[in-house]
């Protein structure tokens, strides 16, 4: 396509006094309207909240497993419900299916593309999806038997005009939620690949999403390089709440265990909590001292720490109440560019571009 | 001299230039005369290299200025040297900064990383300032505002910028006025492709659909969110194997996996930490296996488990496959909504009026509002009753407190060499599958025409 994705931009008819000066005179009405009810909601801050909230101790939280295997960059991981299998995936093209328990590695598979920017284990665990640069999220059935060629009952799912940077299977392993490089969300039937519902409305390339761990279970967020965080409903398709007040690219979202809220962390050096009830950022997880991204974030499974992988190689742990670093972990060689916490909280796994997945506890 | 380009084609194509601001800064100080490192000539072979510094000083200098830990400053030097503000005279090879003697110096401005613009973004630079001399203000609102941008972002580089507009301006000039107007034409054409106008009607009536609906949404007091995440965060305190180190032990650390099968779906007794959690709300106890299958035994005592087997139905429909939703809304209508179902659900008028009117045209959420009303009736009034019921105060007495293991170190060594396999997720579904196939078998009614048919029904 020529011109902008988007199919909304045909124009409609434009009304005579309805010019473009007067529509974005609008916006900034609109806009300080909505600053100024927020405002008034505005009457604690977390930390003072935090304050009856006892300190951390110190943490001892060392890499308990390092899984080598990969012969690149490792782009991204994702755990398996049963809480010990991992799947991940690596900029040539092999996307490795591990037991992290006994670091055996139970299926790889050599996707056609190279920089397999994301990957999904199914909820079922029989299947893993990936994509990257071929502009596709594939679906792969696991196998029980070694020499099965996973290749051969490949499945594509979904179609974009630009690179996948995330994927996430729904509650069922029928449905796939994709992010891409063509500025949209989308989300597929993956029997048929059909295109169930998009999601128009960031300016530049997403780069991340996270499904909301609600009864309802019917959002999503999306974070993407015009700094917006933006929440979806699944159903109608809509961008419900938007939240820009990152300096640059986000590069990850998380949701807070309750749902209530979610973390951000981006290329600005800092990681953010926004507060979906208030409908305003919380709070900023920054320190003079870091200066590189953050490229991938996690909560622990009590929301009480903030897990964030950076591009200095370190992962720094924040007391997402007081605001303060818990811990600061070294041990990749560098870049990390992907960080999970395990499906039971026992650990978290952080992938890098040091070809290795470490997992620490 | 190694010049490393930094197209990551990682996360996305571009450079990332947030930090790099940040990091030059700093780099900037660190060559202040006064303040800065301190360097010095150094004789390497024959050759007097000028101002060369040693890991150390660049060490000893980040961790004053910085305040942080030598861990830390050694990590943000070795960074330094990665990105190319500081390369190493003799390995080049080894991008890493050592705290010793090892001589450095510091790049040349000219080929830091955030120089390397696309170069598109010059051309288009170069472009826009040829209009610009051609006619001031000639450019559309979108165009300046592209214009602005890039005098903000390539400010080094303008002088060379205006030269190569002025030089190309003159240039055009000589051209005949009928070639001008084509290429102007043809320029134009390129640039809308490669840089379409930024904000039309359609954006901006957008979002101001969204600024209305989001005022006309209700926000909730700061006092009251935040107070919601300090109870979530309390509550789960217990539960979190970071905060507090799970019973028997945390398979990570010791490589036993008795704190998985003890939690695990099948388990006979659950533990009590398990119990304490399916308390904590609703929605904690189904989403735990074991607990789903504890409720489930207590809504049969109730004779009340067809509401759990529509929610279970309902969500199948919802997030399975679209070629399914016919054949699933069929039975779902069959077994739970039509009059005189088997499987019959209570609920209110109105919503099965709606939920079966749609269900002649089915559609992924069709079910939506019934499957709500019955979570909230289980929610709000079956789940308390089953808190106070004697299966779950049982299942309370009963539940187990593992002793925490203690190893020695040989026990530990050998747990390594032991480590459990464990069942594959395969079969472990696949296992699922068989049981939920028996489950909805066994909730079938009975037919009895069809049993006294077969002659099942022994009559005598």
């Amino acid at each position: 396509m020529i011109f902008s994705t988007k199919p909304e931009m045909a124009t409609q008819e434009i009304q005579p006094n309805e010019t473009l000066t007067n529509l974005k005179a609008e916006s900034d009405t609109l806009k300080t309207k909505l600053e100024d009810e927020r405002a008034k909601l505005h009457d604690v801050e977390l930390h003072q909240v935090a304050e009856k909230v006892d300190g951390l101790g110190q943490f001892i939280m060392k890499t308990r497993r390092t899984l080598k295997g990969h012969g690149n960059k490792v782009l991204c991981m994702d755990w398996c419900k049963d809480k010990r299998r991992i799947v991940s995936s690596s900029q040539d093209g092999k996307v490795i299916v591990w037991d992290a328990f006994t670091t055996n590695k139970e299926h790889a598979v050599t996707m056609p593309c190279t920089w397999v920017m994301a990957c999904a284990y199914a909820p079922s665990g029989c299947a893993v999806a990936c994509g990257g640069l071929d502009n596709k999220c594939s679906v792969y059935p696991l196998s029980l038997d070694k020499n099965e060629n996973l290749a051969a009952k490949k499945k594509s799912v979904a179609m974009h005009t630009n690179y996948l940077s995330a994927c996430s299977f729904t509650n069922s392993d029928m449905q796939i939620l994709t992010s891409s490089g063509d500025g949209t969300c989308a989300l597929w039937d993956v029997e048929s690949g059909q295109l169930l519902q998009s999601f128009h409305g960031h300016a530049a390339d997403v780069l991340c999403l996270d499904l909301a761990p609600s009864e309802t279970g019917n959002t999503f967020v999306s974070g993407g390089c015009d700094k917006k965080a933006n929440v979806w409903d699944m159903r109608s398709g809509q961008c419900i709440q938007s939240f820009e007040t990152h300096e640059s690219d986000i590069n990850s979202v998380r949701y807070y265990p309750s749902g209530d809220a979610f973390a951000s962390g981006s290329d600005d050096a800092t990681c953010r909590l926004y507060d979906l009830r208030a409908d305003r950022e919380v709070a900023i997880y920054s320190k003079e001292s870091i200066i590189f991204g953050a490229s991938s974030v996690d909560f622990s499974l009590s929301g009480r720490l903030l897990f964030g992988g950076y591009n200095d190689y370190t992962i720094n742990v924040w007391d997402v109440l007081k605001g303060t670093r818990v811990s600061i972990l070294f041990g990749h060689e560098n870049r990390v560019s992907t960080l999970r916490l395990s499906p039971d909280g026992t650990a978290f796994c952080s992938g890098s571009w040091d070809h290795t997945l470490r997992i620490w506890a | 001299m190694t010049i490393r380009t930094l197209r990551d084609y990682g996360q996305h194509y571009r450079p990332r230039m947030a930090c790099l601001k940040n990091v030059e800064v700093f780099v900037v100080e660190m060559q202040d005369p006064k303040s800065g490192v301190k360097g010095a000539d150094q004789k390497l072979n024959v050759t007097i290299i000028p101002h060369v510094i040693n890991g150390q000083d660049v060490l000893a200098w980040i961790v004053t200025k910085m305040k942080v830990t030598t861990e830390e400053a050694q990590a943000f030097g070795t960074m330094l040297v990665a990105y190319g503000y500081i390369y190493p005279l003799q390995n080049h090879r080894k991008l890493v900064l050592v705290p010793d003697s090892t001589l450095y110096r510091f790049q040349t401005p000219y080929f830091w990383p955030v120089q390397k613009w696309p170069a598109e973004d010059i051309d288009y630079a170069i472009y826009l300032a040829r209009r610009n001399i051609r006619k001031k203000g000639m450019l559309e609102p979108y165009e300046q505002q592209h214009y602005d941008n890039l005098h903000k972002w390539m400010n080094p580089k303008w002088d060379f910028i205006v030269m190569q507009a002025t030089e190309q301006y003159k240039a055009n000039k000589e051209r005949k006025k009928p070639d001008r107007v084509v290429l102007d034409c043809q320029e134009r054409a390129y640039w809308i492709v490669h840089r379409p106008p930024v904000l039309t009607f359609d954006v901006v009536r957008r979002t101001n659909i969204f600024l209305t609906q989001a005022l006309m949404r209700s926000a909730v007091k700061s006092s009251v969110s935040l107070t919601a995440f300090v109870k979530f965060v309390t509550t789960h305190h217990n539960h979190d194997p970071f905060l507090t180190t799970p019973v028997p032990s945390n398979p990570w650390i010791t490589d036993s996996d008795e704190f998985w099968q003890l939690n695990s779906r099948s388990v006979d007794i659950p533990t009590k930490l398990s119990v304490e959690r399916w308390v904590l709300s609703f929605w904690e106890l189904i989403s735990d296996p074991r607990g789903r299958v504890d409720f489930k035994l207590f809504l049969k005592k109730e004779h009340s488990a067809e509401n759990m087997a529509f929610y279970e139905a309902a969500e199948e429909m919802r997030w399975g496959a679209a070629s399914a939703i016919p054949e699933k809304s069929q039975f779902i209508f069959n077994t739970f909504l039509k009059p005189g179902a088997p499987r019959w659900i209570n609920i209110d008028g109105r919503t099965m009026g709606l939920t079966v009117k749609g269900l002649v045209v089915p559609h992924r959420y069709v079910l939506d509002a019934a499957q709500t009303h019955i979570f909230l009736l289980m929610k709000k009034d079956t789940f308390y009753r089953y808190l106070k019921s004697p299966v779950h105060k049982d299942m309370q007495k009963r539940a187990l407190v593992p002793a925490p293991h203690v190893f020695t170190d040989a026990q530990l060594e050998a747990n390594v060499r032991n480590r459990n396999p464990g069942i594959s997720p395969i079969l472990q579904w696949q296992q699922e599958e068989e049981e939920k196939a028996a489950a909805a078998v066994a909730a079938r009614p009975i037919d009895v025409k069809a049993m006294v048919a077969t002659n099942k029904l022994d009559r005598k």
